[in-house]
C-alpha cells in the first residue's frame, strides 16, 4: 500500500481517520472488550456493584458442559452446510446456463439477482406464508393427510424452512459472483476444448469448475461464515421459527442473541460469542490463504 | 526567471544511494537538459528540485533561497510529466486553469489567462474537451499550458515527449524551444534521448549511476567527452573503442600491429599508460586496402541509411563502425583500409575512465611538492 | 457460443425457466396474496391469480405496522448510513493511502478486524454503550485522574443511535483504498505542483474521480442499511423510531386467529420494495459494487 506521492502533514490523516476510528473504538472495540471481560468473569452475587469476579475458563466449561449448546452447534453445522450447498448448487447451474449467452440470457440474469435485495426477515416472513401449513403453496399436502407438513410442529420441517429461506436469498449473491467468475474465463479456452470434442458437461467439469475454483472457494467460505454468524440467519430464524419448535432451529447466532436478550446469562453468552469470533477468525484466515493462491490464476 | 543552485545533493532510498553528491548551477533563463540512461537518477533530481521528493542531504536553492523545506507550491516551479497527469474529469480549460483556481484568482481574470495560454499552446478550439477526447500531442499541449499559465520561474520537464510518435516528437521539440525563447524562464528538461538533448540544450548535463559525468554545451560534450561513458553515450552510432597502451615515445598506439598516430603532446606525458582509444564512426575513414597509414579491415556488414551508410568492419576481433558518404560503396566480405585521423582520437584512461587531456594537470603530473609556509 | 444444438439450447432454456420460477415464484405469491381477500388467501390450494383487494390490504398493513413513519425512518436512516459510510470510507482510505504515517498500518488493521466482530456477537455490550456513549470516556478519566464526570449521551431511540453504530465500514474503506491505489502517482504530484493542499486535492480531484466507485458503494450500502434488522429492533423501544424492517414483526399473523396473510404480504411487499428497486434499476452499479468488495 505504498504511494510515491504522499502529503506531509501528520495531523491531517489523524483528523481524517478520526471519525471512523472513534466509531470503531466505541461501537466495536469497547463492546468486544466487554465481551472478553464477561466471558472470563462473573457478576458478583446479588447483583452487587463490586468488581466482577475473575473465573478463568469456568464460563466456557459451563457452556461446553451444556448439551443444549452442543445441540445448537450441530444444528448450526447442519444448517450452514446444507443451506450453503443448496444455494451454491442452484446458483452454479443457473450461472452456467446464463453464461451460454443464448438470446434472452441477460433478462434471466436480471431477475436472478433479485433475491439479494430482499432483507432476510422479509424473506422469512414471505416463506413462512408460502410454506404455511394452513395456506399458501404447500398447505395442499395437508388436505391429503393432516400434518404431513407443519414447520410449526415438527423440528425437521422448521429446519427445512429456514434452510430454504437462506439458500433462496443467497442464490442472488452467489449467482453474481459466479457469472463474474465465468465471464473471466477466456472464451478461447472453451472453444479449444470443444474442438477437442468435449460436450457441455465435460467442459463444465474439466474447465469451468477448475477455473472457477477460486471463486467457488471464496463463496463457500463466505456462505459458511454468513450462515453461521451472519445477520441473515438471525433475521430468518426470528421471523419464521424463533428457534422453535422445541429449539429445533436454535442455531448458534440465534441462541446467543436471544440468550443475551433474555439477560439471564451474559457471561455464558459472552463465552459463546468468543467461540464464534474465533470461528470467524479461522474462516477469515482460510479466506486469506486462498486470496494468496488466487494470484496464480490471474 | 531564476537561478538554480544544487549543492552536494544526495538521495538515498533505505540503504541504496541513488544520487551521490550532485553539484550544479543553472543560470537564469538557461535551457538545461539532463541526459542519462534509464535509472540514473534524472527524474529523482528533477523531482527534488520540484519538491516532490525529499532531499536526503545537500541543498537546493532557487534564486539564492534554499528551498529544501518548501512545499512544491511555494517554489515557483511548474512541471510537465511524462504521462501528462491531466485531471481526467476536468475539461481542457479547467485543467489549464486549475492552478489559478487553487490560488484564488477571480473567475474573469482566470478565463482571460486560460484563453491567452490556450492560444500560446494552440488549444483554443479544444477548451471544452476532456483529456480522454484528445490526441497524444494535444494532451501534451494541455500539460504545457497547465505549466505555463502560472508564469513560473522554473519549468521542469520529465521526458515530456517520450510518449509521442517520432514525427510529433520533433514538432513538439521545436515548439518547446520556441516557447522557451518567448517565456525565457529557466527550464530543466530530462530525457534519455540524445537527439532531443543535443537539439534543445543550452547546457547539457550527462548523468550516469547517480553521478554527473559532464556539464557543458552540446558541442563541448560531443567534441570533448570528459569520460569514456560520455563518449559512448553521446553520438550515434556510438563511438568505437579499443584498449591499448601508449607506446614509448608517446606519439602513437598500435592497432593490429600498425602504428596509429596520436596527439604527441598528450601522449608524451602518458607514455606507457593503459588507455581506451575512442573515435567516432563519422571521423573514421575507409580507404582502399593497402593505402598507407591504414589498417586492413574486413567488411562485416553494411547498414544502409540512404544519405550514406554505416560500414561495420572487423580488425583482429575488434569491430568498428564507420559512417561513409553516399558515394562510397563497399562489398560485404571485402577488405578495406581503416584510417583513424589523429586529431579525432579521444584517449581515456583505462583505470579511471577519464579523458587524458581533461583531468586537471595536477592529476596527470606529479604535483611539485610545496612546503607549507 | 459453442454448440448451438437445438436440444442443448432447449435444455438450457428449460433450466433457466425453472430458475426463473424459483426466483420469481415467491415474488408472485407475495404479490397475489397481497391482492386477495382473507378468504381467498386462506384457500387451499392457493389460487395464483391476483384478486382485487390490494389497496385494502395495503391500508390494513399500513395501519397495523404503522408503516408511514416506519418507512420514513427507514429512508432517513438508510440514506444517512449510506452517506456516512461513503464519507468515512473515502476519508479513511485517503488517510491510509496518501499520508505516510506509521500509524496508518495500525488503523488499517483496526478497521480490518471489525469484520470479525459482527453485531450478533456483541449485541448486549453494544446496546450498553449506545445507552451511555461516554461510559468508556468516564471510565478512562476516572482510572487516570480519579475524577468522576457526569457526562452522558444516550443514543437509544434516536436517529443517531440508528445510524452511528452502523456506519463504520471496513468494506467501503477497502474499496476506496483499492480505488486510490489505481490512480497514478502523478495525479497527486500534478495537483501539488498546481498548489493544491491535501484537502483541496481530496475534494477537487479524488472525490469527483471516484464517482462510479461512489455510486457502486451507495447501492450496496443502501440495500445493506435498509435491510438492517437486529440493531434497530434492539435499540428502538419508542415506536416512533421504528424502522420498516422492525415494523414487519407486527405483520406476523397471530397464531390464534385466522392468519391474515394477505395483509402481511401487502406490508412485506411495500417494505421490500425500495432496495429491490435500487438493485433492479441500478443493477450495473450494484453488481459492480458487490463484486469489488471481494478484494
Ligand atoms: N521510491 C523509490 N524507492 C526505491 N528506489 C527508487 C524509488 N524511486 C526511484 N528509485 C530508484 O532510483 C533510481 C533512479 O530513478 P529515477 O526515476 O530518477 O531514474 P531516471 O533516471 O528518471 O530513469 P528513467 O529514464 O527510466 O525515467 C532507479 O534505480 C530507481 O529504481
Ligand atoms: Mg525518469
Amino acid at each position: 500500500m505504498n504511494k510515491r506521492a504522499v502529503f506531509k502533514s501528520w495531523w491531517l490523516p489523524v483528523l481524517f481517520a478520526l471519525p471512523q476510528l472513534l466509531l470503531i473504538l466505541f461501537f466495536f472495540y469497547w463492546p468486544a472488550i466487554s465481551v472478553f471481560n464477561w466471558a472470563f468473569t462473573l457478576e458478583p452475587a446479588f447483583g452487587g456493584a463490586g468488581e466482577r469476579l475473575f473465573v478463568g475458563f469456568d464460563n466456557f466449561r459451563d457452556v461446553f458442559a451444556d448439551s443444549e449448546y452442543w445441540r445448537s452447534v450441530s444444528l448450526s453445522l447442519f444448517f450452514a452446510f446444507t443451506a450453503t450447498g443448496l444455494s451454491m448448487f442452484i446458483a452454479f447451474i443457473l450461472a452456467i446456463c446464463v453464461d451460454r449467452q443464448l438470446k434472452g440470457s441477460s433478462l434471466f440474469r436480471f431477475f436472478y439477482i433479485w433475491p439479494y435485495a430482499i432483507a432476510a426477515p422479509a424473506v422469512g416472513l414471505a416463506f413462512r406464508f408460502i410454506f404455511a401449513p394452513e395456506s399458501g403453496l404447500i398447505a395442499v399436502v395437508n388436505t391429503w393427510s393432516p400434518d404431513l407438513w407443519n414447520p410449526a410442529k415438527y423440528g425437521s420441517h422448521a429446519m427445512i424452512l429456514v434452510i430454504i429461506c437462506f439458500a433462496w436469498k443467497w442464490i442472488g449473491y452467489n449467482f453474481i459472483f459466479m457469472t463474474a467468475g465465468l465471464q473471466s474465463i477466456p472464451r478461447s479456452l472453451l472453444e479449444a476444448s470443444s474442438m477437442d470434442g468435449s460436450g457441455p458437461v465435460r467442459r463444465a467439469l474439466d474447465i469451468q469448475i477448475p477455473l472457477l475454483a477460486p471463486t467457488l472457494f471464496f463463496l463457500l467460505v463466505l456462505n459458511l461464515t454468513e450462515s453461521f454468524v451472519g445477520p441473515d440467519t438471525y433475521g430468518i430464524v426470528d421471523l419464521t421459527t424463533e428457534g422453535g419448535p422445541n429449539k429445533a432451529t436454535d442455531v448458534m447466532v440465534y441462541r446467543i442473541v436471544s440468550e443475551a436478550f433474555r439477560g439471564l446469562n451474559y457471561s455464558g453468552a459472552a463465552a459463546q460469542s468468543l467461540v464464534l469470533i474465533g470461528l470467524i477468525m479461522v474462516f477469515t484466515f482460510i479466506q486469506f490463504r486462498f486470496v494468496e493462491r488466487r494470484v496464480h490464476y490471474k | 526567471m531564476a537561478e538554480i543552485g544544487i549543492k552536494d545533493v544526495r538521495k538515498t532510498y533505505g540503504s541504496t544511494q541513488i544520487l551521490h553528491g550532485v553539484d550544479l548551477n543553472f543560470k537564469s533563463g538557461e535551457f538545461v537538459v539532463i541526459l542519462g540512461p534509464s535509472g540514473c537518477g534524472k527524474s529523482t533530481l528533477l523531482r527534488m528540485i520540484a519538491g516532490l521528493e525529499e532531499i536526503t542531504s545537500g541543498e537546493i536553492s532557487i534564486d539564492g533561497k534554499v528551498v529544501n523545506n518548501l512545499e512544491p507550491r511555494d517554489r515557483g516551479c511548474s512541471m510537465v510529466f511524462q504521462n501528462y497527469a491531466l485531471y481526467p474529469h476536468m475539461n481542457v480549460a479547467a485543467n489549464i486553469g486549475y492552478a489559478l483556481k487553487v490560488a484564488g484568482v477571480p473567475r474573469a481574470e482566470r478565463d482571460r489567462r486560460i484563453a491567452e495560454t490556450a492560444k500560446i499552446v494552440g488549444l483554443e478550439e479544444l477548451l471544452d474537451r476532456k483529456p480522454a477526447q484528445l490526441s497524444g500531442g494535444q494532451r501534451q499541449r494541455v500539460a504545457m499550458g497547465r505549466a505555463i499559465i502560472r508564469e513560473p520561474k522554473v519549468f521542469l520537464f520529465d521526458e515530456p515527449l517520450s510518449n509521442l510518435d517520432a514525427k510529433l516528437r520533433v514538432q513538439m521539440r521545436v515548439e518547446i524551444r520556441r516557447l522557451h525563447k518567448r517565456l525565457s524562464a529557466t527550464s530543466v528538461f530530462v530525457t534519455h534521448d540524445q537527439v532531443e538533448a543535443m537539439t534543445l540544450a543550452d547546457k547539457l548535463i550527462v548523468m550516469n549511476k547517480g553521478h554527473v559525468e559532464q556539464v557543458g554545451t552540446p558541442l563541448e560534450i560531443y567534441h570533448r567527452p570528459r569520460t569514456r561513458f560520455v563518449g559512448t553515450f553521446i553520438g550515434s552510432p556510438a563511438m568505437n573503442f579499443f584498449d591499448t597502451t601508449i607506446a614509448a615515445g608517446g606519439d602513437h598506439v598500435l592497432l593490429d600491429g600498425i602504428v596509429q598516430a596520436i596527439d604527441p603532446v598528450l601522449g608524451g606525458q602518458n607514455a606507457g599508460t593503459a588507455v581506451s582509444v575512442g573515435i567516432r564512426p563519422e571521423h573514421c575513414r575507409l580507404v582502399p586496402a593497402g593505402t598507407v597509414n591504414s589498417v586492413p579491415a574486413n567488411v562485416d556488414f553494411i547498414e544502409e541509411l540512404g544519405s550514406g551508410r554505416i560500414v561495420h568492419v572487423e580488425i583482429d576481433g575488434l569491430s568498428f563502425a564507420v559512417s561513409v558518404e553516399e558515394d562510397q560503396f563497399f562489398e560485404q566480405g571485402a577488405v578495406a583500409g581503416l584510417q583513424l585521423p589523429s586529431e579525432h582520437i579521444h584517449l581515456f584512461s583505462q583505470e579511471t575512465g577519464l579523458r587524458l587531456d581533461d583531468a586537471p594537470a595536477a592529476t596527470r603530473q606529479p604535483a611539485p611538492k610545496t612546503v607549507a609556509a | 457460443m459453442i454448440e448451438r444444438t437445438p436440444i442443448l439450447n432447449a435444455v438450457t432454456y428449460f433450466i433457466m425457466i425453472l430458475g426463473l420460477i424459483l426466483i420469481l415464484g415467491p415474488f408472485w405469491m407475495i404479490f397475489t396474496a397481497s391482492t386477495q381477500s382473507l378468504q381467498e388467501v386462506t384457500a387451499v390450494p392457493f389460487n395464483m391469480t391476483p384478486g382485487g383487494d390490494f389497496l385494502k390490504n395495503v391500508h390494513a398493513a399500513w395501519d397495523r405496522a404503522n408503516l408511514g413513519p416506519a418507512l420514513l425512518n427507514s429512508l432517513i436512516t438508510s440514506l444517512l448510513v449510506m452517506v456516512g459510510k461513503i464519507a468515512l470510507a473515502a476519508l479513511s482510505a485517503f488517510a491510509i493511502v496518501y499520508f505516510k504515517s506509521p500509524l496508518r498500518h495500525v488503523f488499517f488493521w483496526m478497521v480490518f478486524l471489525t469484520l470479525m466482530l459482527p453485531l450478533e456477537v456483541r449485541v448486549i455490550p453494544t446496546y450498553n454503550i449506545a445507552s451511555d456513549v461516554f461510559q468508556p470516556v468516564r471510565w478512562i478519566i476516572q482510572t487516570i485522574t480519579g475524577i468522576e464526570l457526569s457526562l452522558q449521551w444516550n443514543l437509544l431511540n434516536s436517529y443517531s443511535g440508528l445510524v452511528l453504530p452502523l456506519i463504520a465500514t471496513a468494506t467501503g474503506t477497502f474499496l476506496y483504498r483499492q480505488f486510490y491505489m489505481t490512480l497514478p502517482d502523478e495525479l497527486a504530484e500534478a495537483a501539488k505542483m498546481d498548489g493544491a493542499r491535501p484537502l483541496r486535492f481530496f475534494i477537487d480531484i479524488l472525490l469527483p474521480l471516484s464517482r462510479t466507485n461512489m455510486l457502486a458503494l451507495a447501492t450496496i450500502m443502501f440495500v445493506y442499511a435498509w435491510n438492517q434488522y437486529l440493531w434497530p429492533k434492539l435499540m428502538t423501544t419508542d415506536a416512533s423510531y421504528q424502522t420498516a424492517m422492525v415494523a414487519m414483526r407486527a405483520l406476523v399473523p397471530s397464531v390464534n386467529a385466522l392468519p391474515e396473510w394477505n395483509v402481511s404480504m401487502a406490508g412485506a411487499l411495500i417494505i421490500m420494495l425500495p432496495p429491490l428497486v435500487v438493485v433492479a434499476v441500478l443493477q450495473r452499479w450494484f453488481v459492480r459494487g458487490l463484486v469489488s468488495t471481494e478484494k
